[in-house]
C-alpha cells in the first residue's frame, strides 16, 4: 500500500459552499488536534532525550543533579567505559551475525512455503494451511522448556545455530508472503509453466523478482524482531562473547551498579542500530507492520 | 512437462511433489520447534520431569495439575499476568485510536508523529529497561521529580511500592509498544474512502460527528485486529518485568511466564513448568477464541 495516497481531510479541503460556523468548528477541532498530538509526541520523545542528555554527562554532575538536562562539560567518558567494561563489539557482531542468518532462513523457507500453498495444488494443501493458521495460535515463549532441551541435546547450547534455528519457523512471515502471492496475476504463472518452468523455477525466476516490497518487509519485521529478542539469547547463551546486545547489556547494569551515565549510554549504544534502521526504512517497516494480517 | 493430458487442471507427472517439496523446508522447523515441543509440553505435564535427569521422569498422572492448581502462586502469578494485560490494553488500544484519528488529519506534519511514537517500538526491551530503570528511580529519578512538579510532595517509590510497581511498568510498555498500534490504525484509515469523508461533510456533519459516526465504526476490523494481538503479548509478558523488578516487590508483578522460567530453569521442575505453560497456552488460546466467536456474532448481527 503507498502510504500517502488518500490525503486525508484537512481544512483547505472543506467545500467553499460551508456555512462559516461550520469552518470555524472545523478549524478549532484542526487546533486542539494538533495540540493534544504535540503533547503527545514531546511526551514521548522526553525519554529518548533524557538518555541522551544524561549519557553525555560527566558522573559527578550526574550524582549531584540527576535530573538536570543540561551539562557544561558534555564527555563521551561513560561511552569509554562500556566499551572498556563489556564485550560490546563481540555483542554487536553476535546480533548481526544471528539477526541475518534468521533472516535469510526465515524469507527462504517462507516465501517458498508460501508459493506452494498460494500457487501450487496438491492434496493435503489445505490441511497443511489449517495447521500453519494454527500456528499462529501458538505462543513461542510458553514452549522455551521444550525448545530448549532440544537445543542441549543437540549440543547447539552457546552456539548462533542456537539462537538462530527456533526463530525460524515464522508463521506470520508465510503468511505475509501468502497475501502477495495470492495478488499475483494468475496468467503470469500459467505462462511461466506453459513455457516449460519448472515450479521451483518460476519461484525463483518470476515470482521472487516482483516479490521485492514484500521480501524487504518482510526482512526488516524479522530482522528487527530477533535483533530484540531477549528471552530466547537469554537462555541458550551463557559465554559473555556469544551473547547478543540485549543480553549482554542487561549484565551492564551487574557490572556498574548504580552509575546512570553509564547505564544511559548502554541504553543509546543499543538504541542507535534500530533508530538508525527505522529512520532509513521507516516506510517499508510501517508497510510490513500494516501487512501483518490486516486484510 | 507442462503438457496436460486430461483437460482438467491437472498438471504434469513431475508435479505431484512440488508443493508438498517446496513446503518441507518450513515444515521441518515447524514441527521441530512447534509442533514438536507443543507435544512435549503436553506429556511432559504428566511426569516429573526434571532438569537434572534425562528422559521424563516417573508418570505422575495428574498430580501437576493438582499442585499447580493448589499452588497460590500459580493463580497469584496469573492474577498479575492479567493486571498487567488490563493496565496495557486498555490505553494501548483507545490512546493509539484516538492518536491515529487526530494525526490521521494532518499530512505534513506526519512523519513526525509517527517518527515520535514509533521510535521507541524499534528498541530492545534492554534499551527500554534500562532508560527506566534511571526514570523511576528512587531520588534521582525523572518521574519522582516530575510528580513534584505536580505538586505530590512525596511520590511513591515508583517500582518498590507493591501498589505501584505493576503500573509502572505498564506506564513504560505503553510507552515502548504505542507506536504498533498507532501504525496499524493509520493503516486502516488509509483504506477509508475519501468519498466517506466528503460525504459525511457534505450532510453537515462536523469532525466529531464525523469520528463517532463514521471514522470509529469503519475501522472495527482494526480495532478486533490490535486488541487481540494486544490481549495475547500482553498476556505472554517476560522481559521489562524481569529486567526491572525480577517479579518483585515481594513477587507483586511476577507475571506467568516467569513462573515457567523459575521453576523451569532455576529449580529444574520441568513436569512442573511444563504444566503451567500449558495451562497458560490453554489461557491464551481461550482469549483469542472467545473475541473471535463474540466478533463474528457482532458482525453476524450488523
Amino acid at each position: 500500500m503507498t502510504a500517502t495516497a488518500t490525503p486525508p481531510v484537512t481544512e483547505q479541503q472543506a467545500p467553499a459552499a460551508e456555512p462559516r460556523r461550520k469552518y470555524d468548528a472545523e478549524r478549532l477541532f484542526n487546533r486542539v488536534a494538533l495540540g493534544v498530538l504535540v503533547a503527545f509526541s514531546l511526551l514521548w520523545l522526553v525519554p529518548l532525550a533524557w538518555a541522551l542528555a544524561t549519557s553525555i554527562r560527566p558522573a559527578q554532575e550526574v550524582i549531584t543533579d540527576p535530573t538536570s538536562w543540561f551539562t557544561a562539560h558534555p564527555t563521551l567518558a561513560a561511552y569509554g567505559d562500556i566499551f572498556d567494561a563489556g564485550k560490546l563489539p563481540y555483542w554487536y557482531a553476535n546480533s548481526f551475525i544471528t539477526s541475518i542468518l534468521t533472516t535469510v532462513l526465515t524469507v527462504l523457507a517462507g516465501s517458498l512455503a508460501a508459493f506452494a500453498l498460494s500457487q501450487t495444488r496438491f492434496r493435503a494443501r489445505r490441511v497443511a494451511f489449517v495447521m500453519l493458521l494454527a500456528g499462529i495460535m501458538i505462543p513461542g515463549q510458553v514452549l522455551m522448556i521444550p525448545q530448549f532441551l532440544a537445543l542441549q541435546e543437540a549440543g547447539l547450547l552457546n552456539t548462533y545455530w542456537g539462537v538462530v534455528l527456533p526463530q525460524v519457523p515464522n508463521v506470520v512471515a508465510v503468511f505475509v508472503f501468502k497475501q502477495f502471492f495470492d495478488g499475483i496475476p494468475r496468467e503470469l504463472i500459467d505462462a511461466a509453466r506453459a513455457d516449460g518452468a519448472s515450479w521451483l523455477r518460476t519461484y525463483r525466476q518470476i515470482v521472487m523478482p516482483i516479490s521485492r516490497p514484500v521480501i524487504s518487509a518482510v526482512t526488516i519485521f524479522v530482522f528487527v524482531g530477533v535483533w530484540n529478542n531477549f528471552l530466547w539469547p537469554l537462555l541458550v547463551v551463557t559465554d559473555p562473547e556469544m551473547m547478543t546486545l540485549p543480553v549482554g547489556l542487561t549484565s551492564v547494569q551487574d557490572v556498574f551498579g548504580v552509575p546512570y551515565a553509564q547505564l544511559m549510554a548502554s541504553a543509546v549504544l543499543g538504541a542507535i542500530p534500530l533508530l538508525a534502521v527505522f529512520a532509513l526504512f521507516q516506510r517499508r517497516i510501517v508497510e510490513g507492520i500494516a501487512g501483518t494480517g490486516l486484510k | 512437462m507442462a503438457t496436460t493430458t486430461a483437460p482438467t487442471k491437472a498438471r504434469g507427472r513431475g508435479d505431484r511433489w512440488a508443493g508438498p517439496g517446496m513446503l518441507l523446508p518450513f515444515s521441518l522447523f515447524y514441527l521441530v520447534f512447534l509442533v514438536g515441543p507443543l507435544i512435549y509440553t503436553v506429556v511432559a505435564g504428566f511426569f516429573d520431569t526434571s532438569l537434572l535427569k534425562s528422559g521424563l521422569g516417573d508418570f505422575a498422572g495428574f498430580s501437576n495439575y493438582s499442585t499447580v492448581l493448589g499452588d497460590s502462586e500459580f493463580w497469584r502469578t496469573l492474577k498479575n499476568t492479567l493486571w498487567f494485560t488490563v493496565l496495557t490494553t486498555v490505553p494501548l488500544v483507545l490512546l493509539s485510536l484516538v492518536l491515529a484519528i487526530l494525526a490521521d488529519r494532518f499530512v505534513r506534519g506526519r512523519w513526525f508523529f509517527r517518527f515520535a511514537f514509533f521510535a521507541p517500538f524499534v528498541l530492545p526491551s534492554a534499551v527500554v529497561a534500562l532508560m527506566f530503570t534511571f526514570i523511576y528511580a528512587d531520588q534521582v529519578g525523572l518521574a519522582q521529580q516530575a510528580a513534584t512538579w505536580v505538586g505530590v510532595d512525596t511520590p511513591p517509590s515508583w517500582l518498590g511500592d507493591p501498589d505501584w510497581a505493576m503500573i509502572s511498568i505498564a506506564a513504560a510498555t505503553v510507552w515502548w509498544t504505542l507506536g504498533f498500534n498507532f501504525v496499524l490504525y493509520l493503516a486502516g484509515l488509509q483504506d477509508i474512502p475519501r468519498s466517506v469523508h466528503e460525504a459525511a461533510a457534505i450532510d453537515g456533519a462536523g469532525p466529531w460527528q464525523r469520528i463517532r459516526h463514521v471514522v470509529v465504526p469503519m475501522l472495527g476490523r482494526t480495532t478486533t485486529l490490535v486488541t487481540v494481538l494486544q490481549v495475547v503479548a500482553s498476556l505472554k509478558v517476560f522481559d521489562q518485568i524481569y529486567m526491572l523488578t525480577n517479579g518483585g516487590p515481594d513477587g507483586s508483578t511476577r507475571p506467568s511466564l516467569q513462573l515457567i522460567y523459575d521453576t523451569g530453569f532455576v529449580e529444574g521442575r520441568v513436569g512442573y513448568a511444563s504444566t503451567v505453560s500449558l495451562l497458560l497456552f490453554v489461557v491464551i488460546l481461550l482469549v483469542s477464541l472467545v473475541w473471535f466467536a463474540l466478533v463474528r456474532r457482532a458482525e453476524k448481527e450488523r
